[in-house]
């Protein structure tokens, strides 16, 4: 039977059940083969549910640097007796798969065309283990020291992970170790290791982190200085408030226990950003974090926000809609909603990181252009961003950083005569000033209000003085577009394609874009950073004959925008769209493209031919 | 309308405050509600409060959400910024103004509708969470400003101007208060200013969340014989139980007391509270002795007014978060940053 021999380019997949600790154990090797200076992208693919549904966790490991998804899989440690027929299936020929041999394998359920091997790892913890629940949990790591043993992962890396994960709770580590040395053991005894798949120590990590985005960004808002949070649970945004209340209670509490901090978890998302708004009126960073369907119910105060022009920073961590879904499962669905969201005319701006290092600094950014905007600005993550670790560059930090508060009023400039009425284009940029609460003892109040308001603040119903203020915030918008962060740029010589693309679908684009090179297929490639489109971004389409947007989502959303915003052909944008809930794969992208491109290309060389 | 400021030539010789503040000082802009409207005298009385308080009126935040009592922050206290937001979600407004800065008095105006029924849930919310406010509904038990609709305060039977009666049974605000944990809680009847106005002086100054439900009927759709929100039927139903009056810190107490019940209660900050019972059978600070006496007053339609609920030893929602003493607006930035030596640290971790 053939084996699939590689070194280090391979894909492993944990099928396990929900609640049984398999997480933890399934990321330490995920680390390991990180620490072993392997480029690793760890996929935790789960059910919305606590217990006893199936749950996978995939490890792309790739030397090259193609850490996206690739589909297919070379090993799968098949823990799930519910998914076994459909694991089975899921082998690439040559492939292996690693299971409990406890219990006899039905003959149905056996592949002639992979490797099985078998461990009876049920028997192994039974064994060793008296205690029902640390067989569960340590069944995990028995077959973690299998695959060590099968995949030369170092023993002695995974048994420091050991002692770091068990910080502070010491008596835990020797059980550990134990079930891990029990696990490397019956791997030797029972087949020739390594596997001609394996791993090997290499250098090709260099000083880079594994880190997942959400607690990247929720770091960004501690560096920022946001001072309150105001949330209510959703997956996959959760986690990006439990890091920063993390990060504040290692960073921000006083020497008596007072914190420099408010965490609010509000009874809803209308409360949530309410709260947000509320502070940020007041003078303080603020943020809340949510997904599509808290976006749903913010939009009455995202509006408000925007026509009151209050600075508001809200991430969408975005996750499969409509309605509820599949909150588990990754997409970029809300582009559309979050860019207009509310009734009447509103437009936000809206920033999209593509790495752990963009969710920190972005997160930084958009309380700077939230404050200098005075307006919402939404950081759109995704489940695949926020929640799964990502290898990324180091985050990095200037202490000469001084935060962009925007046009704010003080006392002293008040005393000093400055003429102001809340919103009067003083500059010309369309923003205009304001003060906050308790300023001055008579100069600088104004009214807050979502209704009719004239250029000096004062209620308005008048036709003409609610369109010259509604003027000035679309040219506001115009403004946005010379500070956002500009589009990242990569040209081939002689290209006239281009791709577009955001967010996640970053990091399986060098390894599409290197495929569809290999077949003949150059193409220019821009990732945006930011809505409203800043001119490069017009000038890319402007120069190409097809540019292929590349999204998550169903009805292609990005390429709604662009052609709203932009005054496009239609027909030069061609969707590319990967909306299964699953993070887009290179192969998916290379056929897709490769489809469009391939009779174009054929037709070419004929003619020249 | 409401954007016509009034004028401010006063009489010199007005009466000042120790801030040498008039009460003219205290005033918004000329009202756009209805002649007659409880609402005014509301924004009266609390002006006559914010000025015997002797209170910055720029160091006040007065929030209000949507509708009729909404519009009345415009009226009272120029100087003061404030905040119309939206339709029953001036709660999460002022819990969010309070986390970012504690040091300015936040004072709330809502309606029947905009509290007992769309914002129901952030009310309860604000309550249970402390925030250091006077919430005060100015409840007339209809929808004024989309003329005329029950609301949830209406009571059952109660007829509207059509004649039609109210088939559902009402929400009483003060009982949810007291249900919810509020530290202070009031009812009074805007035309009874003798009430009203030493009531929202102790609400405003109380350390925690004040709630004051005050009865002001709307004479346009809701001011007829047939209603229970009208003058004429507030009055025969009245009935007062325990006067309060606030007296400053360090401030020489000079109010005059009638004889009867007298009980002074001493806030954290040394201000002082004085209750003065008139219902012998009431104890202000048994809270579910004030249930069960609002519910039998209620079985028997009587409108109980005055303090009905005081916690002299209340939480208020930096004492549970553990917030900073000084307003986290006003931190510096070099005490929320970690600084980049702490972020290599992180970035090491993470390797």
């Amino acid at each position: 039977m053939s084996r699939l021999a590689k070194v280090n380019e391979f894909v492993l997949r944990f099928a396990n059940v929900n609640g049984t600790g398999s997480a933890s154990a399934n990321g330490l090797v995920a680390r390991a083969l990180f620490r072993m200076g392997l480029p690793v992208g760890p996929k935790n693919i789960f059910p919305s549910n606590i217990q006893g549904l199936p749950t996978w966790f995939e490890i792309r490991v790739s030397e090259a640097g193609y850490t996206g998804r690739r589909g297919t899989v070379d090993l799968m440690v098949a823990m799930n007796g519910q998914t076994f027929a459909e694991d089975v299936r899921s082998v690439e020929p040559g492939g292996y798969l690693l299971y409990d041999s406890s219990k006899p394998l039905a003959p149905e359920l056996r592949r002639s065309d992979i490797n099985f091997l078998d461990v009876p790892l049920t028997e192994l913890v039974t064994r060793e283990f008296a205690n029902p629940r640390q067989r569960l949990l340590f069944k995990n790591i028995v077959y973690v020291g299998v695959l060590s043993a099968l995949l030369n992962i170092e023993p002695e890396v995974v048994e420091q992970m050991i002692g770091e994960q068990f910080q502070g709770k010491e008596k835990l580590i020797p059980p550990n170790i134990k079930a891990f040395q029990l696990g490397h053991a019956a791997a030797t005894e029972r087949f020739a290791c390594p596997l001609p798949m394996h791993a090997e120590r290499r250098d090709a990590i260099g000083d880079r982190i594994l880190m997942d985005g959400n607690s990247a960004a929720g770091l960004g808002c501690v560096y920022a200085g946001a001072t309150v949070a105001a949330w209510y649970p959703i997956t996959p945004s959760t986690s990006l408030v439990d890091a920063f209340s993390a990060y504040c209670e290692e960073f921000r509490v006083n020497p008596d226990g007072s914190k420099r901090y408010a965490i609010l978890q509000a009874e809803d998302e209308l409360a949530a950003i309410g709260m947000v708004v509320g502070a940020a009126w007041n003078g303080a960073r603020s943020f809340t974090a949510t997904s599509g369907p808290g976006v749903s119910l913010m939009t009455e105060f995202l509006g408000l926000a925007y026509y009151a022009e209050i600075p508001v920073v809200l991430f969408d961590i975005q996750r499969c809609g409509p309605s509820t879904g599949m909150p588990t499962r990754t997409q970029q669905p809300d582009l559309l909603s979050s860019a207009y969201a509310s009734h009447g005319d509103t437009k936000h701006v809206l920033l999209f990181p593509a790495s752990p290092k963009e969710c920190f600094e972005l997160s930084v950014q958009a309380f700077d252009l939230a404050e200098r905007l005075q307006t919402p600005v939404l950081v759109m993550s995704d489940l695949d961003l926020g929640m799964n670790d990502w290898l990324s560059e180091p985050l990095t930090w200037e202490d000469s950083y001084v935060p962009d508060r925007g046009k704010v009023l003080t006392t002293q400039q008040l005393d000093d005569g400055v003429q102001f009425y809340r919103y009067l284009d003083v500059d010309g940029d369309a923003i205009p000033y304001r003060t906050l609460p308790g300023t001055h003892p008579d100069k600088g109040a104004f009214f807050t209000r979502g209704s009719g308001h004239d250029r000096l603040g004062a209620y308005t119903e008048d036709g003409a003085k609610y369109q010259d203020n509604v003027d000035r915030l679309r040219r506001k918008f115009d403004t946005a577009a010379t500070l956002v962060p500009d589009a990242i740029v990569e040209r081939q010589p002689g290209s006239s394609s281009g791709v577009l693309y955001f967010g996640t679908s970053a990091e399986v684009m060098p390894e599409a874009l290197d495929a569809l090179s290999a077949q003949g297929m150059e193409l220019d490639a821009l990732r945006l950073r930011a809505f409203p489109f800043t001119q490069q971004v017009h000038d890319f389409i402007a120069g190409h004959d097809t540019v292929f947007v590349v999204e998550q989502n169903r009805d292609g959303q990005l390429r709604a925008l662009l052609l709203i915003e932009g005054n496009l052909n239609p027909a030069k944008l061609v969707p590319v769209l990967n909306y299964d809930g699953m993070p887009v794969t290179a192969d998916f992208l290379v056929r897709s493209i490769g489809a469009h491109l391939e009779p174009v290309r054929a037709l070419a060389m004929g003619a020249s031919a | 309308m409401s954007y016509l400021p009034k004028p401010k030539i006063h009489h010199p010789q007005l009466p000042k405050n120790a801030l040498g503040l008039t009460r003219r000082d205290y005033e918004g802009s000329l009202s756009t509600l209805c002649a007659g409207c409880g609402h005014d005298s509301v924004s009266a009385a609390l002006i006559q409060a914010c000025f015997e308080l002797d209170l910055p009126p720029h160091r006040v935040g007065k929030l209000s959400g949507i509708g009729c009592s909404s519009k009345t922050p415009t009226y009272f206290l120029g100087p003061a910024h404030g905040f119309n937001s939206v339709h029953g979600r001036m709660p999460s407004i002022a819990s969010g103004a309070s986390a970012a800065n504690r040091e300015l008095v936040y004072i709330g105006v809502s309606g029947d509708g905009d509290t007992a029924s769309i914002g129901i849930g952030q009310f309860i919310h604000a309550i249970r969470r402390g925030v250091n406010m006077l919430y005060m509904v100015e409840n007339n038990g209809t929808y004024g400003l989309t003329k005329g609709q029950f609301s949830a305060t209406t009571d059952p039977g109660s007829k509207n101007k059509a004649g039609k009666a109210n088939a559902y049974p009402s929400i009483d605000l003060v009982q949810l208060a007291l249900q919810m944990g509020a530290g202070f809680v009031a009812r009074s009847f805007s035309g009874d200013k003798e009430q009203l106005v030493p009531l929202l002086k102790a609400a405003i100054a109380y350390p925690g969340f004040a709630f004051i439900d005050v009865i002001s009927p709307c004479v346009t759709f809701n001011n007829h014989e047939a209603s229970t929100k009208s003058y004429s039927h507030i009055r025969r139903h009245e009935r007062p139980l325990v006067a309060a009056d606030f007296v400053p810190l360090a401030q020489e107490i000079t109010t005059a007391y009638a004889p009867g019940e007298r009980v002074a209660v001493t806030l954290h900050d040394g201000s002082t509270l004085h209750l003065r019972k008139l219902a012998p059978d009431y104890d202000p600070y048994d809270r579910a002795g004030a249930m069960n006496y609002l519910q039998r007053q209620q079985t028997d339609g009587a409108i109980p007014t005055g303090l009905l609920y005081l916690d002299a030893e209340p939480m208020e929602m930096h004492d549970m978060l553990g917030t900073d003493t000084t307003a986290l607006n006003r931190l510096p930035m070099q005490n929320l940053c970690p600084g980049a030596a702490a972020l290599d640290a992180i970035n090491a971790a993470l390797r």
